[in-house]
């Protein structure tokens, strides 16, 4: 999350000087704060070193330990957060099923800001027939619940990894095609855009290098919010059965399996669930705080 | 005026007009901002453009520069047509024309340097090697009275001064042949507001630019012009040397904008408007000015003036009273004591 905020923000000055001005912004956030970025660095470390860190494979069958407890409830440290009906250690499952929840939350809010930004863009861009095309596909987008138009691709074309995941992106590009056009727009008309335009520079300049940094702050709060509820949509996609398909696993397709237990082994379900709140929650945290201190005015 | 020598900027009858609409019901009016402005520029030239707020100075030079297209009329620079806004070729010809804007904090990005900023122009038009361009920008920057460091800092971070400095500095970078300049000190404090104005005269001076000068103030425009042409409700009403016209307005409306100056010290009679300010969705018939003006005659409440030289002494200006074919109702009071 810290890279790509500081990624997009570098966009628009010395890629060192940004970078700092980050190190000491984060410095200077409170405690709340602090946690949150932590507890998604921590999310980050577990899904990209999965492989390493999980004791057993994610698909791996103990069935003499069926429903073990796990630790803090008074089960054995061979499976700290107990097991599942098969037998499978829920520690592995959740690390895997974090690595994939991730990989989804943030492969579909990144096409999301980028299919949003660029149709924006276009909109503001072009004006007149274009824009109204634009507009009228963001007022489908939002007209029709998003649940049901999932339903109704994956039911046509299947289910596989990349569909479902382009599928979650445009859950919300045109939330971000909104703001896109809109502060695109105001730009242009008056100050530095209009500027730039009458030195004879390129849309691709103008919209790239001048109108892109000056509303990151706002895309960025927008990704941050879109963020979680891709998760949640995710989880609850896959709790539906619509999602990620066993043998993999997703957080959402793990409380889902684990609802049956729900009354006999609640570890199950209650592991990812607490996982898919606490980074949602953390996300949310980060966006709001990120709000106020990226916006020039209040800085 | 500039008849035989080839002006570098001309501007024929423009006209632009806006659709507005008030309210939520309201009928979209037309607005006419511009309405058969003809100007033209000689190379090494200033010409001021007068005006009080509303009355199209700032559209003009927007449609001098090509920004917006015009209704009807033609600009012509360096003898071409201007290109459509937009366009391969009006892009082209940016490094040829540049303008300075009345905020230079809105006008600058705030997420940029301002070296980064006044290079852009450079960048843009791919104009010499990284290095070149470098020295190009320490160059200019010290032209405009900019110090080295300040290349590094922010917009936000500079002082009015120094903002209005770094935006005429990345006008200049590409050495343009003509500048235009939309109130550009008029959003600065009044210490700053003379360095600036003397700045721009010289760089004008030295740089041999042809120079629009869109401002509200007589007095900075009479320092820095060769020529004032006076508008009044997207009309330009009187033209000629600024010294004369500032000495001896012949249009009412000049009159009264030069008695409006105070002088310190000594007491004068001011010309006190009539009437509501203008209305460019409400254009009055005949001379736009007539319900406010001291001397209307019958003849101006329906017939426009036309802009053409006096006979007395070839000062241009588009008043029937000042042209004599309609006796004055009568005598402006302010004229001798002014």
């Amino acid at each position: 999350m810290v890279d790509t905020i500081s990624s997009t923000v570098a966009a628009g000055g010395s890629l060192l000087a940004r970078f700092r001005s980050l190190l000491e912004r984060l410095n200077r956030m409170p405690i709340l704060i602090t946690i949150a970025v932590l507890w998604l660095v921590l999310m980050l470390a577990i899904a990209v070193s999965a492989d390493l860190i999980s004791p057993y494979r994610f698909t791996q069958m103990d069935l003499r330990n069926r429903l073990s407890l796990p630790v803090f409830m008074g089960g054995s440290w061979a499976h700290i957060l107990g097991t599942d009906e098969l037998g499978r250690d829920v520690l592995s499952r959740l690390i895997t099923s974090i690595r994939m929840s991730l990989l989804i939350a943030f492969g579909a809010t990144i096409i999301g800001a980028v299919v949003g930004v660029t149709l924006g863009f276009v909109a503001a861009h072009f004006r007149g027939i274009v824009e109204q095309a634009v507009l009228a596909l963001v007022d489908f987008s939002a007209a029709i619940p998003f649940l049901v138009l999932a339903l109704a691709v994956l039911a046509f074309f299947g289910n596989s990894l990349v569909l479902f995941v382009c599928l979650l992106g445009f859950h919300a590009w045109e939330r971000y095609a909104r703001i896109a056009r809109g502060l695109a727009i105001s730009g242009r008309m008056h100050g530095y855009a209009a500027a730039v335009h009458q030195l004879g520079a390129s849309p691709w300049r103008l919209y790239g290098r001048h109108i892109l940094p000056n509303i990151a702050s706002t895309l960025i709060v927008s990704m941050t919010l879109a963020f979680p509820e891709i998760i949640l949509l995710e989880s609850g996609l896959s709790f539906l059965g619509l999602g990620i398909q066993p043998p993999d696993t997703s957080l959402g397709n793990m409380v889902g399996f684990g609802r049956e237990y729900l009354s006999s082994a609640p570890w199950i379900m209650l592991a990812p669930a607490f996982v898919i709140t606490a980074t949602a929650l953390c996300v949310s945290l980060l966006g709001d705080w990120l709000r106020d201190r990226l916006d020039p005015t209040l800085s | 005026m500039n008849a035989g020598t080839a002006d570098l900027l001309e501007a024929r009858d423009l006209a632009r007009s806006y659709t507005v609409r008030r309210g939520l019901l309201g009928r979209p009016t037309l607005v006419r901002a511009v309405d058969g402005v003809s100007l033209t520029v000689a190379r090494g030239e200033t010409l001021g453009l007068v005006g009080e707020s509303g009355c199209g100075k700032s559209t003009t030079a927007r449609l001098v520069l090509g920004i917006e297209p015009t209704d009807t009329g033609s600009v012509t620079f360096d003898g071409g047509a201007m290109p459509r806004s937009g366009t391969a070729a009006w892009a082209h010809l940016r490094r040829r024309m540049q303008m300075v804007y009345q905020d230079p904090l809105a006008a600058l990005d705030r997420r940029l340097t301002v070296g980064v900023q006044i290079a852009e122009p450079l960048d843009i038009h791919r104009i010499g090697t990284a290095a070149e361009r470098e020295e190009r920008v320490a160059a200019v920057m010290a032209e405009v009275g900019l110090q080295p460091h300040h290349a590094a800092r922010h917009p936000q971070s500079l002082s009015g001064g120094q903002r209005q400095r770094a935006v005429i500095a990345r006008a200049l970078v590409t050495n343009p042949e003509l500048l235009v300049c939309d109130e550009p000190i008029s959003a600065l404090d009044v210490s700053i507001q003379a360095l600036v104005l003397n700045l721009l005269g010289d760089l004008q001076e030295r740089l041999k630019m042809g120079m629009l000068f869109v401002s509200h103030d007589l007095r900075a425009v009479r320092q820095i012009s060769q020529r004032v042409a006076v508008m009044y409700l997207g009309r330009i009403v009187e033209e000629g040397d600024p010294d004369a016209v500032l000495h001896d307005p012949a249009h009412p409306y000049t009159q009264a904008l030069v008695s409006a100056i105070p002088h310190p010290g000594k007491t004068t009679t001011r010309v006190i408007l009539q009437g509501d300010p203008p209305n460019p969705a409400n254009r009055p018939t005949g001379c736009a000015f007539h319900p406010r003006c001291p001397v209307a005659t019958p003849t101006c409440r329906t017939q426009a003036p036309e802009l053409k030289p006096r006979r007395s002494d070839g000062r241009r200006v588009a008043c029937h009273v000042a042209h004599g074919e309609a006796a004055a109702a009568r005598a402006p009071a302010s004229l001798e004591t002014c």
